[in-house]
């Protein structure tokens, strides 16, 4: 079920198992029937630890969304939630409580918290009344969720905000607790980089912990040999910029979530002739994506401009491989095919979806707009006229264009000309408020206090130099056999991912003088390992590296990674980690303050 | 070595031997007459307790303490009440049972640890016996009180008092009882006359020992094996039987001819035991009674203290102390006289090695010739390790040692185990030690349980000592014993706090595992705070060290070391304290001074006491943030006024924090909320909250142009942006004279394309064409084919001699179209 989690260089299932371990122990606790009251975010993470099956062994009957008020009828002796410690969540679970303590039922009430128990929730609860009530209360340390074979993340929404708007680093602290958690299943990581502020805070907060863990540490050779650390502020662009792989197009156009993407059902209902009654055509289309899809991890990563081709080429593959039942003579033949078969309609049900799903982008990718869009992001990323109005932008505002999309436009020419001048600045700012409605203010604030829009400081604009250095603008991207990692966004090349590259070879010595005009320090630190655990290497075996975004990281930028990965003569296999999986929008999103007007 | 079966006595198939462990280091006037004695097994401490000469009411009984080799540990009066009974627990610390059913808990050093009370209705009713014992659950009690009810206490260290069912007849005490632990319950089992009970929790059945007689009389003692397994019962008629304490089978039964009760009767039978037996003991007499109908005897001269231990009886009397146990098998093999088991053959081969005699190679060839080496070499490390005496040890293991020599394939972690073990052993069984440990016993209660006992009595250089020798590693080994040393040594009062900080942070260094603010918590319990404050900087987990901090009203650290730790967790919960403990100014002022618990506490606020916030923003004059404030209040506001006067005072913020463009921004906003409530009320238009395009936009549509005109000057919107807007309004209400009115009132900021693109939206053919001939060049291809107007946009292209415009053309061409095409072809022919 989660064989796709150890096929990488790094078996990520052990994590995956470790947590299901941990689980199926505190679900033991409670012995009896029980339910599970769940804060809502976090069913999405869990389904990619536990399914229902494994809950239901454990006596898991029912499951309810926490919400205030009553909780549901059920027959179980255990009530169990599941929650992030939250204040304004412990004032719902109390009242639930309440409820039931009126009713004199005899429940055991317990909590779980995930991803650590706070005492100021306890606190909290104690303030209530309803402390006592809980026979356990204790924590679920998931800090970092496999996503497929070589992605990690925490999920945690507001990472960015918390650590840029709000001097927030509580997704830091989870950070380096989540590492610390993974060196004792996969060995110290011996090497440690890093470049921002929120990474100097974490790589110190890891090595205080090791110090404070001494001597329990796991005889484990490391897997990782390398840690790096990377800020998303130090690469403010790269998630603004449009992402034109498959994987990070379905991202932009219908957003995945926890691995799973909606899709409109019209494309998908015509193939299913004898169970249309069953299918609601209205009901969206879910499909699950993950390495697993042999013919999704051969696509994903692609540009889209690569993937029709790739599409086709499989679509032979299949049909082919259909037509060997002609050549099966004898008996043997015939049983070998047959025992194929199941194997092959996966394939061709999994090659119907995502030629459905392509057809579905390929509409959206083919507008007028869509290639408008993305000519003015190019023209911004190799530096044409940023310092001025963009009159696209401005049609854009004229025509109502989502506000979303004109704050990821704006911000992007912010970035890429280190700020605009006041002039500049002002009209971009009034024409939004005015069209958009001055509550935006608020959202405007916030993202200059995030460096996304800034006035400019100097007259000096550091963006041509750094990419021209990192060769972050490559003009002849080749979409369908890639050579550099700039096919991602056909012509650019993430910034992050460059750095990453950089630092494997020829390192970041070379590179002195970029780095010194992103924010935040970089920096190396170097963990002991115990005696005996210092890997002998074999002559071309791969290094493995731990590549951490904090504050979040796209699928056009996991992509680029894994090119790099695959490439023969890197020498180097990376293991994303990140603390959100996001794309332009839900992090322009995550930003925002939209309050309402209660005026009448 | 050939009188090493000197003292083997047999008995039946087996043999018992009885080895001299210590000369007592004590000397005690009385020996141990008139003295409550507790002695603790697997070779633990010895408590006295011994009543004053003259019975007066100023006259208090004397408690000492002894290890087993009789090294005084601690004496003092005992000033409490009366005594009943003493008891160890699996922890060396020592019980004193009460009268009134007080328990009182001492160290091994004789310092006051707690105490609990055994119920409420004892203190009436008063103890009569009582009993402590052992089992897996730790340390119990049970009582026997007044009113002839047991009472029970499993673990004394999670107390939890059961009071057993009542006993039938049983009036003051039985005549013997004992406890049992069965099937994971705890039973007494008690006689009265010739009644035999068994209590549990719920019931009480009398019962009846298989193959005992009636005409064997009433019990009148009573004992129970180490391990729970078998009793031993002794009748007024002197008969003793044996069997298992389910009471299911016999093993036998004797008559021992003595009429008197036995003072003691210990079970003494090791594991593998060949024949359990029984040791009674009588004021001369000693007896060792097997299976077999024989018996041994000892005469003894002194009063003695039994002591039963895993694997035999330690015998404790003034002034020696000897274990009588039954000779293990192995020995018994190697040393039986004329044996002939390989392990005796190889002692003997390597003797005459020794002596550089051939004949050792005559003793290897036989036992080679058996193949029986391997088993030669086990029997002599495994009966190395039964050996006391050290030079049989040597012996043996040199054997041992010689023989490996011939074997190839020999795996030498026993031999190699045994010989540390040993070395350990013999340490600890020094007389200045006192631990008087077999093998065996060594090996059940394991080598963690060794330390934590040499710790509990202060041995910290040897438990290091044993700890690095044994490779232990230090989290579980040297650690611990630094971690009781540490507690220990802070409550050294003689010494200064620098002196005591300074000697645990050069000792205990950043041993790991080592917790700091475990010692620290240790020095403030004995009231020394500026020591647990200078131990608590040496905590490497500052999570640990901000509990205690809070305990010490030390906020203020607490709150800075909350922060060093990252958890943010903990920095609210140091917040959350502070607030409470302290005035509004100085919480504030405490706040300043660390950001990211200000930045926290802000974050709190926000959702949890927003006017707190205000408070926050306004000490720190962040005019800014406070502005915004404001901005985020108003929206909550229902009245249209108070909404203003919140902007106003967003205005004031927004210019303190020379933010202009926001100041200006809130203002527009103000002038916009105002203009749109008049026309609300003027002409009932439903525009208050709409955007500043939104509101241009209704205005348009409900035909109030020169309104929207006055909003598009008095805001200085864009020229484009209001143009656009205008169209679209035009268009949609098909206004097309008014748009192209619109069109000529001057030049369109927007060009022309966009009214020929508005147009086409509405279906509007006629019309758009109008607008294709003031499209600027560049874009008239474009506008061409927007109204799909082939020909045209063929005429632009060529004339402007642009290829892909032509390109763009011959894309949109039916094959129809072919006067066109080839004209187009032509001339993309001809600029080539």
């Amino acid at each position: 079920m989660a064989a796709h989690l150890s096929y990488g260089r790094v078996n990520l299932n052990i994590l995956r198992e470790a947590a299901r371990k941990e689980l199926r122990e505190f679900l033991d606790k409670c012995a009896g029937s029980k339910a599970i009251v769940w804060d809502e975010y976090l069913t999405g993470p869990f389904g990619l630890i536990a399914q229902y099956s494994l809950l239901k062994e454990h006596e898991v009957e029912k499951m309810f969304t926490l919400k205030s008020g009553r909780l549901p009828a059920a027959d179980v002796k255990n009530i169990i939630f599941f929650v992030r410690p939250r204040l304004e969540l412990m004032d719902i679970i109390a009242e639930n409580v309440f409820s039931e303590d009126k009713m004199h039922s005899s429940r055991d009430f317990h909590i779980l918290f995930v991803p650590r128990r706070s005492m100021l929730c306890e606190q909290r609860l104690k303030e209530q009344g309803v402390l006592a009530s809980f026979v356990n209360i204790d924590e679920y340390i998931l800090d970092l969720i496999p996503y497929d074979g070589d992605l990690l993340s925490m999920e945690y929404e507001s990472a960015f905000r918390e650590c840029y708007l709000e001097n927030d680093q509580t997704s830091l602290y989870h950070t380096a607790k989540g590492l610390m958690t993974l060196q004792a299943l996969y060995g110290t990581i011996p090497q440690i980089y890093g470049k921002g502020d929120c990474a100097r805070h974490v790589a110190n907060m890891m090595l205080r912990m090791k110090r404070e863990f001494a001597g329990s540490q796991n005889q484990i050779l490391p897997v990782f040999d390398t840690l790096l650390l990377l800020d998303r502020n130090v690469d403010l662009l790269t998630p603004l910029a449009t992402q034109l792989t498959y994987e990070g197009l379905i991202d932009e156009i219908y957003g995945i979530t926890n691995g799973y993407v909606k899709l409109p059902p019209e494309k998908f209902a015509q193939k299913k002739q004898g169970e249309a009654s069953k299918d609601l055509p209205t009901e969206s289309k879910k499909l699950q994506l993950n390495s697993a899809e042999e013919l999704y991890a051969e696509i994903r990563d692609k540009n889209f401009n690569a993937v029709g081709a790739a599409l086709s080429k499989k679509a032979k593959i299949i049909s082919a491989a259909f037509e060997e039942r002609h050549n099966a003579k004898t008996v043997g033949e015939i049983k070998q095919f047959v025992s194929q078969l199941p194997h092959m309609q996966a394939a061709r049900s999994s090659l119907a979806n995502h030629t459905s799903v392509a057809e579905l982008i390929k509409d959206i990718t083919t507008s007028e707009a869509f290639f408008d869009n993305l000519t003015v992001e190019q023209e911004f990323m190799t530096g044409v006229d940023t310092d001025k109005v963009n009159t696209y932008i401005e049609d854009c505002i004229a025509q109502k264009d989502p506000l979303i999309k004109i704050l990821r436009l704006v911000c992007m020419q912010s970035v890429c000309n280190n700020g605009f001048k006041q002039k500049v600045f002002d009209y971009y700012k009034r024409e939004i408020l005015q069209t958009y409605g001055y509550e935006h203010i608020l959202t405007l604030n916030n993202l200059e206090k995030a460096g996304l829009l800034k006035p400019q400081m100097s007259s000096r604009n550091n963006y041509p130099t750094i990419r021209k250095t990192l060769k972050l603008w490559m003009e002849d991207a080749n979409e369908q056999n890639p050579n550099d990692i700039s096919y991602v966004y056909s012509g650019y090349a993430p910034l992050s991912i460059r750095l990453t590259q950089v630092l494997a070879r020829p390192g970041w010595r070379s590179i002195e003088e970029v780095l010194k005009m992103l924010p935040g320090p970089h920096f190396e630190e170097r963990q002991q390992l115990p005696a005996g655990l210092h890997k002998k290497r074999q002559q071309g075996e791969n290094r493995t590296t731990l590549v951490f975004f904090l504050g979040g990281v796209s699928y056009a930028e996991i992509a680029a990674l894994r090119f790099l990965s695959q490439m023969e003569d890197s020498g180097m296999e990376y293991i994303i980690a990140t603390t959100k999986l996001l794309n332009g929008t839900t992090w322009i999103k995550s930003l925002m303050d939209r309050p309402e007007a209660q005026t009448s | 070595m050939a009188f090493i079966t000197a003292n083997w006595n047999p008995l039946g198939e087996a043999f018992y031997r009885k080895m001299e462990l210590y000369e007592m280091c004590w000397s005690l006037g009385d020996g141990l007459r008139d003295c409550l004695v507790a002695a603790a097994p697997y070779g633990g401490p010895i408590a006295l307790l011994r009543e004053p000469h003259r019975r007066s009411p100023s006259s208090r009984p004397q408690l000492e303490i002894y290890s087993a080799s009789g090294v005084a540990i601690a004496s003092f009066p005992w000033k409490s009440g009366p005594v009943v009974q003493l008891g160890w627990t699996v922890s060396d610390e020592l019980l004193f049972i009460q009268e009134d059913g007080s328990v009182l808990i001492y160290d091994v050093f004789g310092s006051f640890k707690r105490h609990f009370s055994m119920g409420q209705e004892v203190v009436q009713s008063q103890v009569l016996e009582a009993k402590v014992f052992h089992s897996p659950y730790g340390t119990g009690v049970a009582i026997v009180t007044g009113s002839s009810r047991f009472i029970l206490a499993t673990n004394i260290d999670d107390l939890k008092l059961r009071r057993l069912p009542e006993v039938p007849g049983l009036q003051g005490t039985p005549s013997c009882w004992v406890v049992l632990t069965q099937d994971r319950q705890t039973k007494v089992l008690l006689s009265n006359g010739p009644e035999l009970y068994i209590l549990d929790n719920t019931s009480c059945t009398a019962v009846c020992p298989p193959g005992l007689g009636p005409q064997a009389g009433s019990i009148v003692h009573m004992s129970v094996s180490f391990s729970y397994k078998y009793l031993a019962l002794f009748t007024d008629t002197g008969h003793l039987w044996t069997g298992s304490s389910h009471l299911q089978d016999k093993l036998i039964e004797v008559d021992t001819k003595k009429t008197t009760p036995p003072k003691q009767m210990v079970w003494c039978r090791r594991p593998k035991s060949q024949q359990p037996s029984v040791v009674l003991m009588w004021d001369k007499l000693l007896m060792v009674a097997g299976v077999c109908q024989d018996n041994i005897q000892f005469p003894i001269e002194d009063l003695c203290v039994l002591v039963g231990e895993l694997d035999g009886v330690r015998i404790i009397s003034s002034t020696n102390q000897e274990l009588l146990q039954e000779v293990p098998l192995v020995c018994q093999e190697i040393f039986k006289i004329a044996s002939m088991a390989p392990g005796a053959l190889l002692l003997e081969a390597h003797r005459e090695y020794e002596k550089s005699s051939q004949k050792a190679d005559e003793y290897l060839r036989e036992i080679k010739e058996q193949s029986m080496l391997g088993e030669a070499v086990r029997q002599c490390v495994e009966a190395a390790g039964h050996e006391y005496d050290s030079n049989t040890q040597k012996s043996l293991l040199r054997a041992a040692s010689f023989g490996k020599c011939f074997l190839t394939d020999f795996s030498p972690d026993p031999f190699v185990s045994t010989c540390r073990e040993l070395r350990v052993l013999n340490g600890v069984r020094e007389s200045s030690v006192g631990l008087p440990l077999t093998h065996t016993q060594f090996k059940q209660m394991t080598l963690q349980v060794l330390i934590d006992r040499l710790v509990y009595r202060q041995f910290y250089p040897l438990a290091i000592e044993i700890c690095r020798y044994l490779k232990i590693p230090d989290y579980q080994g040297v650690s611990r014993v630094l971690k009781h040393w540490a507690s220990c040594k802070v409550q050294q009062k003689d010494l200064t706090d620098e002196a005591i900080a300074r000697a645990v942070c050069v000792k205990v260094g950043d041993s790991p595992g080592v917790s700091y603010s475990h010692i620290a918590a240790k020095a403030y319990e004995c009231g020394r705070t500026e020591l647990a404050i200078k131990l608590l900087d040496f905590e490497a987990r500052s999570g640990e060290q901000v509990p205690l901090l809070l305990k010490m009203k030390r906020s203020q650290l607490a709150l800075s070391k909350a922060v060093e730790s990252g958890d943010t967790d903990l920095v609210y919960t140091v917040v959350t304290y502070l607030k409470n403990e302290m005035n509004r100014g100085d919480f504030f002022m405490t706040l300043r001074n660390q950001p990211v618990a200000l930045s926290l506490y802000r974050q709190f606020c926000k959702l949890q006491e927003q006017e707190t916030l205000k408070d926050l923003y306004n000490q720190d004059d962040d005019h800014q943030e406070l502005a915004n404030y404001h901005v985020t209040a108003s929206y909550r506001e229902k009245r249209l006024d108070s909404r203003l006067s919140l902007l106003q005072s967003a205005v004031d913020e927004y210019n303190k924090a020379k933010n202009e463009f926001s100041a200006k921004a809130t203002e527009d906003e103000m002038r916009l909320l105002r203009f749109q409530r008049k026309l609300d009320d003027e002409k009932g238009a439903g525009l208050l909250g709409l955007s500043l395009q939104a509101t241009m936009e209704a205005l348009l549509a409900l035909g109030l142009h020169k309104q929207a005109e006055q909003l598009y000057r008095d805001f200085k919107v864009p020229d484009k942006r209001y143009w656009w807007l205008k169209l679209k309004s035009l268009a949609e209400k098909e206004e097309w004279d008014e748009l192209e009115k619109f069109s000529k009132s001057k030049k369109s900021p927007i060009g022309y394309l966009a009214f020929v693109d508005v147009c086409m939206k509405s279906n509007n053919k006629y019309e758009a064409k109008k607008y294709v001939s003031k499209v600027t060049p560049e874009q008239r291809v474009k506008a061409h084919l927007a109204v799909s107007d082939l020909e045209g946009a063929a005429d632009a292209a060529i004339e402007r001699k642009n290829e892909s415009e032509m390109g763009a053309v011959l894309a949109r061409c039916s094959a129809s179209d072919h006067l066109l095409i080839d004209r187009l072809n032509r001339a993309a022919a001809a600029k080539k």
